[in-house]
């Protein structure tokens, strides 16, 4: 418990300190890195002591009589409102009172009037949970890591905002505070309370900059994430009056009649899907691009996005063969396919990244819709893989920024000469994202097999769609950097040591991961699935269409969906990979003539351009492929969101009917 | 591995090469015939294989040569799991790495032509992959396993069952073999390339791997189109060639007959006909198999 507490506690601490060091000096630097490793230290010992200690099966549950922590929530809750008030009134935002009132009086009026007041635990602990304060404590420190070089350069460059790092570092923490008491929590209104701490700080978060653009996209995110809020609200006022439980794993003892619990599912996964940035709410998420990297980071990578998948996994269970499984899984297979399509027509390397975000939680989203232990499996480890690859890719294409000015991805062209340590990690990056042996494109093809298994016909044909063009926009992202321009001298990065240390470990991390792929799945994620699979174990085996020997889970126990045959070709494959930089080495050992690229007319001799029939050098410009003219945003994006809201509304309205009348 | 699976990946690494080179001259004496020519020699594909290696090697730069290396290794690689028995969904992600590889040696070169060339190779990936991906999840539909050995111990040949996706396979197989009529990211015929695209800038024995790669590749395609007729009997072996032979016969006839259609009409067509042969074939083979 004492770890847990100081996991949740301490960051919030951190924050209160450092929102009063407003100038950028050597002390304040040294205190964000200690924060951050103190933090990552104790998620690290949080994991092991669990796994030595405590019964991970059962799960661990914590506090069960919290009168005074329940007022204290009361208080917090009272002030987020009144935090959120002051900045609408302040915008002239005045649909976001009715939003955020609506959301916070009820809960107020719960814990006040005692109403929602139980015996049961209020923090749970069981491998999920560890699965999360890993990926939060790990990822989400080494971003705070990399902000301290990176917001220092950040100014530098845009002299014009208002230096705040201050407190820019003090709303990292709290970010990291509420999302480790998010995924701890057990009961609904604790969690909300957390859940809406996050909505709020990603609003001050992006709102950073302070710049017209800013503003407008904050508040965008603010409503988006305040009405998932009000879905939340409900779900809980449904739980406490009228099914009269408070907790999420009490909710999940009704998996066995998920009709009885269809309204609770159907709001909290309408909560989640708008935290994760599901079609039609993902125009937030991109918007969150104005904010400085850290930021871009943090929310689409271990917190925030991670808050909402993480929920829909937990309520999986529940989700099987209901209207609420339809709802999750089309939504989420849908985003998967268009954000993917979306991600092509994009330049901008932000962009390309929040697309693939939103991409690829609407692959997760789909895989907890489904509601079957292969495709959680699925799930989870799209989750870890997702959480530490976009990280990292976010991480580099910050600090390209830094040193060049443009995080385009047309200007990354010949990156791996000028910048090659960058290019390294960039290039881990994609294969991680895109490529077989690496842990996304596995997780992928587990989360496949689970769809067909399913039955979820549109889900197959989505994912195979969407992988074909998620391959596309990854691959001449990589060939941008992989372009070799003749005579490019190396530049001279400007990345602190603090990003290093960020950008490095993970990037090791990324690759471990692939490695210890299988004990990933064998320790933590297949007890896991067990567990909440175990209620509802009779009907998944008569779900499963046979054949036990291929690795596919015929019931609960062997949810590991890829044999391990193929995990050792996978093995070899990984390998060839890594050696293929020392087969240069061999491969041009032996001297040979080296000659000139062909451009048809003669080649000026650097490759970058020709003499025309009338003598005069022609450049070259060499530009990736967009086709805004088939799939742009102009195009699609408006009749994509719009098709996405009236799914949601009607799937909403007959959840809501039939959870409340029927 | 079984002993057959053995056995099938020696003749696969051994004689791939030599198959695919009499295959692709028997495509040429057929395409000559059809148009009123002589046409060349038989083993003309493969003097001109053989040719290539004997050549000094030249390269662009320093990642072009094993780049197109790591292109033609993870090729033999994806083939070797799938005639071992392996897993297809496996082969197929193998095969994706495999032209990742191709298309990066292309921008390496950093030149107009190859880079069309990359561009139009992704567009192609990008047409085709729904198509090959549906196939193996039609083949772990019908016959319950993505594994080769599995898939072909059944006793019914699986086109019965699969002829949709059969159709959309045989439609990708015209762009994976650099037929007619799109307009593609490099072929043999001028008419569909820009100045050889993809591989305008490899030559001597580097442009050798990138022609092996794709001799392995044909091989590999030919066996999965096979896999729709093989059946637990030893005869059906007969019966996939003949297929083979057929569809072979039938791609040369398109070759030959259709006019050139551009890109924007490759992506359209390939994902209609997957959406519509593939998607349907996938209604009827997932309610069939839950009843």
């Amino acid at each position: 418990m004492p770890v847990l507490a100081f996991l949740i506690l301490f960051p919030f601490a951190a924050a209160f300190i450092l929102f009063f060091l407003k100038k950028d000096s050597k002390g304040r630097s040294f205190l964000v890195i200690f924060c951050a490793l103190a933090e990552l230290a104790a998620s690290v010992y949080f994991a092991i002591d669990n796994y030595l200690h405590h019964d991970m099966e059962m799960g661990t549950y914590y506090l069960s009589d919290t009168h005074t922590a329940d007022m204290f929530i009361a208080a917090g809750e009272f002030c987020l409102m009144l935090l959120v008030f002051s900045q609408a009134i302040r915008f002239k935002k005045y649909y976001i009172l009715l939003l955020s009132a609506l959301g916070t009086i009820p809960a107020l009026y719960l814990d006040l009037m005692g109403i929602s007041e139980t015996t049961a635990s209020h923090l749970k602990v069981d491998h999920l949970t560890v699965i999360m304060v890993l990926v939060v404590g790990i990822v989400g420190s080494l971003i705070c890591i990399y902000a301290v070089g990176y917001i220092r350069d950040y100014h530098n460059h845009h002299t014009e905002y208002r230096d705040r790092s201050g407190y820019f570092f003090s709303m990292l923490f709290v970010f990291l505070g509420a999302m480790m008491g998010l995924i701890s929590s057990d009961n609904l209104s604790w969690m909300y309370f957390f859940w809406e701490i996050t909505s709020v700080c990603s609003f001050l978060l992006i709102g950073y900059p302070q710049t017209q653009e800013a503003v407008t996209n904050s508040f965008r995110a603010l409503w988006m994430n305040l009405l998932g809020g009000c879905g939340f609200m409900a779900a809980i006022i449904f739980c406490v009056c009228v099914m009269e439980i408070t907790n999420i794993s009490q909710l999940l003892l009704f998996a066995a009649i998920p009709a009885m619990a269809i309204f609770p599912v159907g709001m909290l996964s309408f909560a989640a899907l708008t935290k994760s940035a599901q079609m039609p709410f993902s125009r937030w998420l991109l918007g969150a691009m104005v904010a400085p990297t850290p930021t871009s980071a943090l929310l689409h990578s271990a917190t925030m996005v991670k808050a909402g998948v993480y929920l829909l996994l937990r309520l999986s269970p529940m989700m099987y063969g209901t209207y609420v499984g339809i709802m999750v899984t089309a939504i989420g297979g849908f985003t998967f396919f268009a954000a993917s399509l979306l991600a092509i027509t994009v330049s901008d390397g932000k962009k390309v990244l929040a697309y693939s975000t939103i991409s690829n939680l609407g692959l997760i989203t789909a895989a907890a819709g489904c509601g079957m232990s292969e495709a959680v499996w699925a799930g989870i480890m799209l989750l870890i893989f997702h959480a530490v690859t976009k990280s990292m890719m976010f991480m580099s294409v910050g600090a390209y920024e830094n040193s060049t000015g443009s995080r385009d991805v047309e200007d990354m062209h010949g990156m791996i000469l000028r910048y090659p340590k960058l290019a390294f990690v960039m290039t881990i990056g994609i294969f991680g994202m895109s490529v077989v042996p690496m842990g996304m494109c596995v997780a992928k093809w587990a989360a496949l097999r689970a769809f067909v298994d399913s039955g979820y016909i549109y889900l197959t044909l989505f994912l195979c769609f969407g992988s074909a063009s998620t391959m596309f926009y990854w691959t001449k992202w990589l060939g941008k950097i992989f372009s070799v321009s003749r005579e490019s001298a190396r530049h001279e990065d400007t990345v602190h040591g603090s990003e290093w240390t960020a950008i490095y470990p993970l990037t090791v991390t990324a690759v471990i991961l692939c490695l210890v792929y299988p004990l990933i799945s064998t320790f933590a994620v297949t007890p896991y699935i067990q567990n909440a699979f175990s209620g509802s174990l009779n009907r998944l085996v008569t779900s499963v269409p046979a054949d036990s020997s291929l690795g596919i889970a015929s019931n609960a126990e062997t949810a590991q969906a890829i044999s391990t045959e193929d995990f050792i070709i996978m093995g070899v494959m990984l390998i060839c990979m890594c050696i293929l930089p020392l087969g240069m080495k061999y491969v041009n050992s032996v001297q040979e003539r080296r000659v000139l690229s062909y451009m048809s007319g003669f080649n000026t001799g650097n490759d970058r351009g020709f003499y025309d029939s009338q003598g005069e050098i022609k450049e070259q410009y060499l530009s990736n492929w967009y086709m805004p003219d088939i799939f742009g945003e102009g195009k699609i994006l408006k009749p994509c969101l719009m098709l996405a809201s009236a799914f949601l509304i009607v799937m909403m309205t007959a959840c809501t009917v039939g959870g409340l009348f029927i | 591995m079984t002993t057959y699976g053995t056995v099938a990946v020696i003749i696969y690494l051994l004689l791939s090469p030599v198959i695919a080179c009499t295959l692709s001259g028997v495509d040429r004496v057929v395409t000559a015939r059809m148009q009123g020519r002589r046409g060349p020699k038989l083993m003309q594909p493969w003097y001109d294989l053989v040719k290539l290696f004997s050549k000094e090697t030249t390269s662009v730069n320093d990642i072009q040569k094993i780049l197109v290396m790591a292109h033609c290794f993870f090729a033999i690689f994806s083939g070797a799991i799938f005639f071992a028995g392996g897993d297809v969904m496996l082969v197929l992600f193998a095969l994706t790495m495999s032209e990742v590889f191709l298309i990066l040696a292309a921008y390496s070169v950093n030149a107009a032509y190859s880079e069309i060339g990359a561009q139009r190779e992704l567009l192609q990936m990008m047409a085709y992959e729904p198509m090959t991906l549906l196939t193996a999840v039609g083949f772990y539909l019908a016959t319950g396993s993505f594994k080769v050995d599995k898939i072909i111990s059944t006793d019914l040949p699986l086109i019965i069952k699969m002829p949709g996706f059969f159709i959309g396979f045989c439609f990708v197989l015209v762009v994976k073999l650099r037929k007619s009529p799109f307009d593609l990211s490099t072929s043999h015929h001028a008419n569909q390339e820009i100045i050889k695209g993809l591989t305008g800038d490899l030559s001597g024995p580097v442009y050798g791997f990138s022609e092996l790669a794709e001799l392995y590749e044909e091989v590999l395609m030919l066996g999965i189109v096979g896999l729709f007729f093989m059946t637990k009997e030893p005869v059906s072996l007969l019966w996939a060639f003949i297929a083979i032979a057929v569809v072979m016969f039938c791609m040369s006839l398109i070759d030959n007959i259709f006019p050139r259609v551009k890109w924007e009409a490759l992506l359209k067509a390939a994902w209609l006909v997957t959406f519509f042969a593939g998607g349907a074939n996938l209604v009827i083979l997932s309610l069939a198999e839950r009843m």
